[in-house]
């Protein structure tokens, strides 16, 4: 029997009730997919797969679409250059001149910079590789302001790569897909990077509004920065490497510092994606950056160390043997260390002192002996960074 | 004699689907980074054109799932949250359908005036559900910008409207 022959056949329900019904079942929906668009769960994880779908499809259409465009802009400046190469030359040969200046004195200065870095002994961050990209869509509204680069797993990048131009940065790698990358701009209403003034070094957070030109908060201390000071990356957080280019602080009508962007300099059409994930690639990549560099410790801690080692090796219930053994090892190294270091001598006094040379005393328990015993050893450097998490982190 | 253009039959094909891929292309179109005098090309909510339109020429049970993919388009498009134009383009559907018997028979400025009040209320939401997400309040200049060539658009509107408003008299 169909619902039409049953008693209910009589009733019809208003269509405005029926609409009313259907706007409160897509608003829960519509609830559901806010909810859900969240990292590490798997309604995000559903969401971000369809996302990377999307942005698949999308990049071949925008490609096409904006193909014409490129065309025609390619066309107006080979007219623009055609028209205006006289005095562009004048301008450049003037341009020229004035670089050549600043070209003697950056080779002077990395002369010297790496003077200093070798006498310091510094280790400095390696080179940083980067590919190509061209945007081929643009959002730039309020609420969402990112743009869609043509290249993507297959060139390396990941969620949290660096973007820029040739002028400064753009923003990072939001999302990745095959052949496609979504970059969240520096302006986007979600956006927040570490950033620094060059002139006092004062820390504080880029904020995107939706506007043409982020904020700078969370700043501190007294008067830190001031128009016209120049903002770069701080590397705080490992989200970016320190140094990149982002632009110029202001002060808007409405109170707040702002930043025109460097990038703003110019179009963003081509931008160069850094390889970039974070602080811990920087340690895989150098691995002098992973070694113990501890100073040599003084003699008189190096027999304590090593007295103490032998005495556990040559008790009834030792720990381990290859413990014990890796101990006396360690005491004896850094004891022979200690007489053939150059600084012994102005050392002696201050490496005993010192947080790197500070021994540790840890409890070793073993199965043998029910009562843990003190046995002092060399202060380890503290564990690697956890690899970073695909989606990178959180903004 | 003068003749009068019939007006369209209700065909969910006529008034639902062609406006929905219309506002789809014409949203795509208007991502290519195109840039004159250093200005970019305007981005207005094209979908709040047919979430008014629909909301005013009848009730009906596709509409508002209509509008959830679209406004879900809309998120993936432009790179926001999943849901938030969803919800900001239901938000002004639902006032403009309980608002209805109010708005049959009015004159195109009041349509039109109706027509902000649903933009500025969708837009309302979009702020609300980006400050419980980001605790960030989006810039006002950039809101009014959008929200302003987005409510520039209501001709278009209008014309849906017109279109298809008296092909069924039980819904006057």
């Amino acid at each position: 029997m169909s619902l039409r022959d049953g008693p209910f056949q009589d009733i019809k329900v208003p269509l405005t009730w029926t609409a009313a019904v259907a706007v409160v079942v897509a608003a829960v929906v519509g609830l559901a997919l806010v909810l859900g668009d969240r990292r590490a769960t798997v309604q995000g994880q559903a969401i971000e797969t369809a996302r990377d779908a999307f942005d698949r499809v999308a990049r071949p259409v925008s490609g096409v679409l904006a193909t014409p465009v490129r065309w025609a802009g390619d066309g107006i400046d080979g007219v623009r250059q055609y028209f205006f190469a006289v005095s562009e030359n004048r301008r450049l040969h003037a341009e020229v001149a004035d670089l050549e200046h600043w070209r003697d004195e950056a080779v002077a200065l990395r002369h010297d910079n790496a003077r200093y870095e070798a006498l310091l002994g510094l280790k400095t961050d390696p080179p940083m590789s980067m590919v190509s990209a061209r945007i081929v869509a643009d959002a730039h509204g309020p609420f969402a302001q990112t743009r869609l680069a043509d290249v993507g797993v297959e060139a390396g990048v990941r969620p949290g790569n660096p973007v820029m131009t040739e002028h400064g940065l753009v923003g990072r790698v939001l999302g990745v897909a095959t052949g496609v990358s979504r970059v969240l701009l520096l302006t986007d209403v979600s956006s927040r990077v570490p950033v620094m003034d060059e002139r006092t070094d004062s820390r504080g957070i880029l904020t995107g509004d939706g506007s043409g030109s982020p904020t700078i908060e969370y700043l501190r201390g007294e008067d830190p920065i001031k128009t016209g000071d120049r903002i770069l990356t701080s590397g705080d957080g490992g989200l970016f490497p320190r140094g990149l280019p982002v632009g110029v602080v202001y002060q808007a009508v409405d109170g707040n510092w702002r930043v025109r962007l460097d990038s703003d300099d110019g179009p963003i059409d081509n931008v160069r994606i850094l390889l970039f994930h974070d602080a811990s690639q920087l340690l895989a990549r150098a691995p002098g950056l992973n070694q113990n560099n501890l100073p040599p410790l003084a003699p008189a801690d190096a027999a304590q160390v090593q007295a103490q080692a032998n005495a556990a090796a040559a008790s009834s219930a030792p720990p381990t043997a290859a413990q014990a053994a890796q101990l006396a090892q360690t005491a004896t190294a850094r004891a022979t260390a200690t007489a053939t270091h150059p600084a012994t001598a102005a050392a002696n006094t201050t490496a005993a002192t010192s947080s790197h040379a500070a021994p540790m005393t840890v409890h070793v328990e073993t199965p043998h002996a029910p009562r843990p015993r003190r046995v002092t050893v060399p202060e380890e450097p503290p564990p690697p960074p956890p690899p970073a998490d695909d989606n990178g982190p959180p903004v | 004699m003068t003749f009068v253009p019939a007006k369209r039959p209700l065909e969910p094909q006529g008034w639902l689907g062609v406006p929905f891929v219309v506002v789809v292309a014409a949203s795509v179109l208007l991502t290519i980074p195109v840039r004159v005098f250093d200005v970019g090309l305007p981005e207005p909510v094209l979908p709040l054109i047919p979430a008014f339109a629909w909301a005013v020429i009848r009730p009906s049970v596709l509409a508002p799932f209509l509008l959830i993919l679209l406004g879900v388009f809309l998120d993936f498009l432009w790179g926001g949250p999943a849901g938030l134009w969803g919800l900001s383009l239901l938000a002004a559907y639902a006032a403009i359908l309980a608002a209805r018997p109010m708005l049959t028979g009015r004159g195109p400025l009041m349509l039109w005036l109706w027509y902000a009040v649903a933009c500025l209320l969708a837009f309302s939401v979009g702020v609300l559900l980006t400050w419980s997400r980001t605790s960030q309040i989006p810039n006002l200049l950039a809101l009014g910008w959008q929200a302003g060539i987005t409510i520039l658009l209501y001709p278009f509107a209008g014309r849906l409207i017109a279109r298809y408003e008296d092909a069924d008299v039980r819904f006057r």
